[in-house]
């Protein structure tokens, strides 16, 4: 039988305790189960493995994929193949932390409290907002969060989303409004841009939430001002969906105005895992505090005075206000929340900016090759903040096996979401590429086709 | 446990209070309610000028573990909100009946009084909804 | 035993560095022309400057003011604290499976393709469904996911009038949430006597304005619902579907399964059964499996297998979309799929067998000292209610806090809403006999304390790094961040 390292219970032990309860047998604890939904016979799955055995079972399939470590990544679109700090693994991994449950018995959960509490105001340090939650599954679930958001602060149900926003995140946000019965209108493209004219003459005062992304889903740095008088005349939310790996370097969203900031917080330390678990970042001005979802963190003391930490603001949430709640969330990605605030406190200030600086100044490098190259294009002028559009002269599937028997992930083919850039990529450059890989892709692209 | 009861006071079974006042009525919470309910950190209030329909939810009480709706025992327009209680809910846990009032509404059918109770009926309610 | 702890800002000096980064080896260029100045903020971020030293000290230092599933027993009802295998921690983070990207082309990732769908067949026996998505990445995702199908598929049959869900009263917080989310109404269904859901009030409730019935079985209060049959037949005679909200899966692998109840969508809580961590509120991951009919609405992509080759498959007319970005919460699931190949089908059934047979013997001792309301043969869990203490000055909540003075952690308190004072106990199959002991005696001397001077009791704990913390005051006057002022209200 498998999993008996887990079962401590002696048959001894199982026989003592059903004299205990009075019972003849274990199946005696399952009379209540009508036979007419009973099992018949046993579960139809694979035999049980041994440690050793599972371990060789998923090395083996872990083997059978190309990985970051056996090929240079160029992938980006959300995710990002970033320096980790090895000690981040280390804090995770500590047991204390990932086996431990939602903090709801703060006197013995100071330790995550603490880290969360400080998780919010590294990301408040970094956006400009007044305040962070505990986190949302991902980008795109906080996407759509934060725009049911503005509907509640507004109580309006019409939200504009620009194009530029990630489709992944759009495909989400879709999805939740269909089921809601909201209404979702997608604001058009000028140039690989929010275009501005459109927008302004979408917006009215039936408009809940306006979705922007900075540096959008082509990388581009959007131009955001005068945005915020537009939305705001109109007693609009402005949400702004952020790579806050860029915030290092970039300007605020409190600077250019927006009210409610999320992001895909992968960047900050996080291993891409295949898009999962990552970390959905979300956070506000501080009157949209109550119809903010998710878990928040807050700082007061205990009846000697000595500071602690405790969940506050519960009755925003489901185990509370049940059908009333701003969300219905409950389990977050606390524990990558924890890993992005050891990224964040590992980087610092200079860190941060670092890192910021060199994927700028690498897209731009890349940029630069690349675009000299015969037959690739750059698809949008403008500022790139670690990834690019181009066009490519022929089929991207094909590029990317051409580039994969050299060792180097290509791009991400954006036509399935654009139908309107037929052969076109999205290159990411971040810190972690060196002049080396990227001379070695342009060397691949020169002369394919 | 015995909760204050007001004489000259009228009450409804969610355990509002009504106060007459000519052709006004104050609104607020039972010193029953505010006891199960703890420390009151934070007040939800209508607008001034809002309409109201009796039996439906006005204002929101919370506490730290538990949200209250405050359901309008009469039907009408809200002429005034305790705006003090924004910044002090826990007003209501000191003084339910005086300062801790929440809403005043204009009257518009005053037989819609004499469905609440008094306050001997209401003490009566309080001490079976005790024992369940 | 109060022990302050400096925040991270607190002990930052300037100039210290914790990172290490190659040097930027492009050829430099002026910052200006590359991004002009307005598009730059104003200031650095204060974040704060540490040596590795220090942010190691420092959150190791955090990670002791932490109790983990490794520090002690933790029965917390309906959220499974089982232990979570060591070994699972390594497979997730094999490169394979943690350096890949969402958008590498299908033949990279051929692993992860046939990890996943292998997953599915598991889950599938499991439960007894046709297919599972394993995109939500937890069980309240996974809750709306559902939904959500359940939607689509009434709107493909023109069904438009279905806008309420049934909810029994003892449901989870997330139920009624969810249903709300989804833009749905929901209609409580009372309990009867016995602690189950009342079959004549659901019998008419069920008309043909129910969308579906959400139920967790057993319930939370840890009962299994006899009339199960009775109940599904009730709901799908309305024109409704039943969805199984599979957190409390644990107690019944290897008995019955939710497709041979009547099920028609399920989703399971993976960081609950599957032994996958709770990462102190996060990740987990929560699928959902749907009968035949309800196929064609699963979000995309789905993982199919063509000879020995495993792809992506989004032809789904009738699709609700996605609901995460990308896949769902891959890492969780390699976890997950450790932990069943491990088990095995014998493994999973003992699993249930323990932990069933762990609960009852903890509740069969816990009664004799404490009030058992719905004293039936429970399956993984069951709810007492401390309704008489209270009586004598310490309720449920300072029973919790006198628990964490002896080590252990509470059970969860105040909860289902049904019952008073609640205290819900689920100890899991991967506690020891002395374990439990231990915990019986801890409760017994808990209860001779407040018979004695329940006025302490209900001023603990005593012995943790803080004392009882001021929750109104944290409401009152939020510091959410830090030295924020207090932000006005």
């Amino acid at each position: 039988m498998g999993g008996r390292h887990f079962l401590p219970l002696t048959n001894e032990d199982r026989r003592a305790m059903l004299d205990e309860i009075g019972a003849a047998s274990v199946e005696d604890l399952f009379k209540d189960i009508p036979p007419a939904v009973r099992l018949k016979g046993d579960l139809n799955l694979a035999p049980a493995l041994s440690e050793t055995e599972a371990l060789q079972h998923l090395a083996a399939l872990a083997r059978k994929n190309r990985h970051f470590q056996n090929a240079v990544s160029f992938m980006g679109a959300g995710i990002y193949d970033h320096i980790i700090p090895t000690v981040i693994k280390h804090i995770t991994g500590r047991s204390e932390f990932y086996a431990s449950y939602t903090p709801y018995q703060p006197e013995v959960s100071q330790g995550m409290l603490q880290a969360i509490f400080e998780y919010q105001t590294m990301i408040c340090q970094l956006t400009g907002m007044d305040v962070a939650n505990a986190s949302m599954y991902d980008g795109g679930t906080a996407v759509a969060e934060g725009a049911i958001m503005g509907c509640g602060a507004t109580r309006r149900s019409k939200v504009l989303v620009s194009r530029s926003v990630s489709p992944f995140y759009r495909a989400v946000l879709q999805n939740y409004f269909h089921s809601r019965g909201l209404d979702l209108q997608e604001i058009p493209l000028r140039e690989g841009c929010t275009d501005h004219h459109s927008l302004a003459s979408m917006i009215g005062d039936d408009v809940a939430t306006v979705v922007l992304q900075q540096p959008n889903f082509f990388g581009m740095v959007e131009n955001m001002s005068g945005l915020a008088d537009l939305i705001h005349a109109q007693k609009a939310v402005f949400l702004v969906s952020v790579d806050p790996l860029s915030l290092g370097l970039l300007q605020t969203p409190a600077e250019y105005g927006a009210d409610i900031v999320v992001g895909e917080g992968q960047c900050l330390g996080v291993p891409a895992s295949f898009g999962g678990p990552v970390l959905g970042i979300m956070a506000a001005r501080e009157k949209f505090i109550r119809q903010m979802p998710g878990r928040i963190a807050g700082e007061t003391i205990d009846g000697e005075g000595n500071r602690g930490f405790v969940l506050t603001f519960q009755t925003r949430e489901q185990h509370i206000r049940r059908e009333k709640a701003a969300s219905n969330i409950c389990s977050n990605e606390a524990l990558v929340a924890l890993a992005a605030a050891v990224y964040l406190a590992t980087m610092g200030p200079r860190g941060i900016r670092e890192v910021a600086e060199q994927c700028l100044r690498k897209t731009a490098y890349g940029r630069e090759q690349i675009t000299a190259l015969k037959g690739f294009k750059l698809t949008f002028p403008g500022i790139n903040f670690k990834e690019f559009a181009v066009t490519v002269p022929g089929d991207p599937a094909a590029l990317n096996r051409k580039l994969l028997a050299n060792n180097i992930l290509g791009g991400v083919d954006i036509s399935p979401f654009y139908p309107e850039f037929q052969n076109t990529i999205l290159l990411a450059f971040t810190e972690k590429r060196t002049k080396d890989e990227i001379d070695a892709l342009v060397q691949e692209l020169e002369g394919w086709k | 446990m015995t909760y204050k009861v007001i004489d000259g006071l009228r009450y409804t079974k969610k355990h509002e209070w009504v106060r007459q006042e000519g052709g006004v009525a104050v609104v607020g919470l039972c010193d029953y309610a505010q006891d199960k309910l703890g420390e009151i950190v934070f007040v939800e209030l209508p607008a001034v000028g809002a309409a109201v329909e009796a039996g439906k939810s006005v204002a929101v009480v919370e506490s730290v573990k538990a949200v209250a709706d405050l359901y309008s025992p009469l039907s009408g327009t809200v002429t005034e909100i305790n705006e003090v209680l924004f910044d002090q809910p826990e007003i209501i846990n000191r003084d339910p009946y005086g300062e801790g009032w929440v809403y005043k509404v204009g009257i518009a059918d005053e037989a819609e009084l004499d469905h609440l109770m008094d306050k001997a009926a209401y003490e009566e309610f309080i001490i079976k909804e005790e024992e369940e | 035993m109060r022990k302050p702890k400096a925040l991270i800002f607190e002990i930052s000096r300037p100039g210290r560095q914790g990172y290490s980064l190659p040097d930027c080896d492009v050829p430099e260029k002026p910052l200006d022309q590359l991004l002009p100045e307005p598009l730059r903020r104003s200031a650095a971020p204060e974040l704060p400057e540490l040596s590795e030293t220090e942010v190691t000290r420092h959150f190791t230092e955090l990670s002791t003011r932490n109790y983990g599933v490794d520090t002690g027993f933790y029965p917390l009802g309906s959220c499974t604290m089982k232990y979570n295998p060591k070994v699972n921690e390594e497979t997730a983070a094999l490169p394979g499976f943690a350096c890949l990207h969402p958008c590498q082309p299908e033949e990279t990732v051929q692993g992860a393709l046939e990890l996943l769908y292998n997953l599915e067949q598991g889950l599938k026996a499991l439960t007894g469904m046709e297919r599972f998505t394993l995109q939500p990445a937890a069980g309240a995702h996974g809750e709306l996911t559902g939904l959500m199908i359940i939607q689509a598929y009434h709107r493909h049959r023109d069904d438009h009038k279905r806008n309420k869900v049934l909810i029994p009263l003892s449901a989870h917080g997330t139920n009624p949430a969810t249903v709300s989310m989804a833009g749905y109404e929901v209609v409580q269904v009372p309990c009867d006597e016995r602690g189950l859901v009342d079959l004549d009030a659901l019998k008419t409730v069920a008309d043909d304005t129910i969308a579906a019935l959400m139920l967790t079985n057993p319930s939370t209060l840890g009962l299994f619902e006899e009339e199960i049959v009775e109940m599904a037949e009730a709901v799908h005679e309305a024109g409704g579907l039943l969805y199984y909200d599979g957190a409390n899966m644990n107690a019944i692998m290897g008995y019955t399964r939710p497709g041979d109840m009547g099920f028609d969508v399920v989703h399971l809580n993976i960081h609950k059964t599957f032994s996958t961590p709770h990462g102190g509120g996060g990740p987990g991951s929560g699928p959902v499996g749907v009968t035949g009919r309800l196929v064609p609405y699963l979000p995309v992509p789905l993982v199919d297998r063509q000879g020995d080759k495993y792809y992506f498959n989004y032809d789904s007319s009738r699709s609700i979309g996605k609901v995460h970005a990308f896949y769902g919460n891959f890492g969780v699931v390699v976890k997950a799929y450790t932990y069943l190949r491990m088990l095995g089908g014998d493994g999973l059934k003992q699993a249930s067998e323990d932990a069933v047979l762990n609960a009852n013997y903890l509740m069969n001792r816990l009664k004799k000292t404490y009030h058992l309301p719905y004293d039936r043969t429970c399956k993984h869990e069951f709810v007492l209610s401390a309704r008489p203490e209270k009586k004598k000055g310490a309720g449920a909540g300072d029973i919790a806090k006198a628990l964490l003075d002896r080590g252990f952690h509470p059970p969860t308190v105040y909860f289902p809403l049904i019952i008073e004072e609640a205290l819900m106990v689920e100890p899991t199959e991967t506690e020891s006999k002395e374990t439990l002991d231990a915990f019986v005696w801890a409760m017994e001397e808990i209860a001779r304390d407040i018979d004695e001077d329940a006025e302490k009791v209900a001023r603990g704990p005593y012995h943790t790094v803080v004392g009882r913390l001021d929750e109104v005051r944290a409401a009152r006057s939020p510091v959410l961040s830090w030295q924020n002022k207090p932000a006005k209200k």
